[in-house]
């Protein structure tokens, strides 16, 4: 599906996946080295050294994601205070993020996708409007516990939404417009609003365009702008559900021929899994 | 279209084999007799540009859901998609008829000067923007702004329309079975008269509609307060 979008974003690239959850008591990170080359066996022993437990980790291309015996906020504080120089990309549960700058063609073989198999996954492939082309700005943008985000079109107030969220303690990595939308959710949901609540709210206080997809840890939901700026179609079989910019990335997909095909309204929240708007 | 068919009229075309640029230049490189030559596409797979710009009288069967702006600058073809149809279906079409057995993504029609565009199924926002003198024919639903600036033309909904139906509209007429969400800018409801149920079961007819009563619809039209209407230059608007 990535890849036959890849000239809709030729400049990066990512994906999140659902899959191999960590045992109770233990939480799944993804992270990145910008600086390349780190020994992730020795992180893996450090961990192993603090926790007290064996951190199992798998590398994957300039990332790697380890299940640590300790509650995802533990990790994410120890990670950031002896591993500041790596990039935390996800927390949860289930979910692995992997993206980078650069042609979605490559990624895709770089990072071995055909690999990886899970219960859900979000892929994007970036064409960069309002900043840079880095990994940093590459979506998903990670927005809580088992959460991202992925977003097309562009919003027009995100500097003056950043500074409110910063005051509310939410950080920033970029200076994309994309994270600001990551960014008020994860704050909305720290609030106590519900995915919906959250997801409507950007219905009112975010100004631009955006078609959002947004993973979550046992499904997906999505929302376009009241205007329907940017395009979504969504297609349903027995056996999948899959949304995507255009209906020839689900072409790929096993009876995308017999799915029920449609295109989702504006400003109308849509989701699967436990979190299912009824 | 009773004439029988000979082998040599029937065109095939494979689009899990060829590329799209290859079938639109076999497609342009022009009829091969006089008699409609009858070409099916397969595999389209949401593939964009299937079948555009057409000049020749082809009769063009697509089995599957086509990409954007499939049928765009259609002359004379006459098109059946079986399948969905993405952004932009038929834009600029001059003439010929385009027939889509499912849905259409936004902006179906857009600029469409001639010709006949019928969807079966909803068309979502922006259908027939800026038209300027095609016909379409919706059986389910158009999203919001629909008709939007359309100048001449026709435009028939056997279901909903969105919100703000004909806003900024020039001399296209509307016509909706369904409700309208809100209309927009200088869009009002006309009185249906007599000329108005004979294009209308016209129109329906040529879109093969033979099950919704012209009785039924509303016709909404232009309040001609918003842009710079001269009843004496009306006939240069039509």
């Amino acid at each position: 599906m990535l890849a036959q979008l890849a000239d809709r974003g030729p400049d990066s690239a990512g994906v999140a996946f659902y899959r191999q959850p960590a045992p109770p008591g233990a939480c799944k990170v993804s992270l990145h080295s910008p600086g390349g080359g780190p020994d992730w066996a020795e992180l893996g022993a450090e961990l192993e050294r603090s926790f007290g437990a064996p951190a199992p980790h798998r590398p994957r291309a300039t990332h790697a994601t380890f299940v640590i015996a300790a509650e995802p906020d533990d990790a994410q504080a120890w990670l950031a205070e002896y591993h500041p120089e790596l990039t935390l990309m996800s927390a949860g549960r289930s979910i692995e993020i992997y993206k980078e700058a650069g042609s979605p063609l490559q990624f895709v073989r770089r990072f071995a996708l055909q690999e990886l198999e899970g219960t859900h996954a979000l892929g994007h492939t970036r064409m960069a409007t309002e900043s840079r082309v880095t990994t940093d700005h590459s979506h998903p943008f990670s927005t809580g516990l088992d959460l991202c985000l992925v977003h097309n079109g562009s919003l027009s107030n995100h500097n003056l939404l950043r500074r409110a969220l910063s005051r509310e303690g939410i950080r920033f990595r970029t200076d994309c417009d994309s994270e600001v939308a990551a960014g008020y959710l994860t704050w909305r949901l720290r609030e106590g609003a519900s995915l919906e609540q959250a997801l409507e709210g950007c219905l009112d206080d975010l100004d631009g365009f955006y078609t959002f997809a947004v993973g979550t840890a046992d499904g997906f939901a999505v929302l376009r702008d009241p205007i329907a700026c940017k395009p979504a179609v969504m297609a349903e079989t027995d056996e999948w559900v899959a949304m995507a910019s255009e209906y020839r990335a689900i072409a790929v997909l096993p009876g995308a021929e017999q799915a029920e095909t449609w295109e989702p309204e504006p400003g109308r929240v849509y989701s699967w899994g436990m979190a299912a708007v009824p | 279209m009773a004439t029988p068919l000979t082998q040599e009229a029937l065109i095939t075309f494979d689009l899990a084999t060829g590329t799209v640029r290859e079938l639109n230049q076999l497609l342009h490189e022009g009829h091969p007799d006089s008699a409609p030559a009858r070409v099916v596409i397969s595999n389209p797979s949401g593939k964009h540009a299937i079948a555009v710009g057409l000049n020749s009288p082809y009769e063009v069967e697509i089995d599957g859901h086509v990409g954007y702006y499939c049928a765009g600058m259609n002359q004379l073809a006459s098109l059946r998609v079986r399948g969905n149809c993405g952004v932009g279906v038929a834009e600029n079409m001059m003439s010929g008829k385009v027939m889509i057995e499912g849905s259409a993504s936004q902006s179906a029609g857009a600029s469409a000067h001639g010709g006949l565009l019928v969807i079966h199924g909803d068309a979502s926002a922006r259908c027939g923007i800026s038209l300027k003198g095609a016909d379409i024919v919706v059986r389910g639903s158009v999203g919001h702004m629909t008709a939007f600036m359309a100048q001449s033309g026709r435009i028939v909904v056997l279901g909903d329309a969105g919100d703000s139906l004909g806003d900024s509209l020039y001399e296209a007429r509307l016509y909706v079975r369904g409700s309208a969400a809100s209309l927009g800018a200088d869009c009002m409801e006309k009185e249906m008269r007599d000329e108005h149920l004979a294009e209308l079961r016209e129109l329906l007819e040529r879109a093969g509609v033979d099950d919704a009563d012209p009785a039924n619809f509303r016709r909404y039209g232009s309040a001609r307060q918003l842009y710079n209407f001269h009843v004496e230059h009306l006939g240069s608007y039509g």
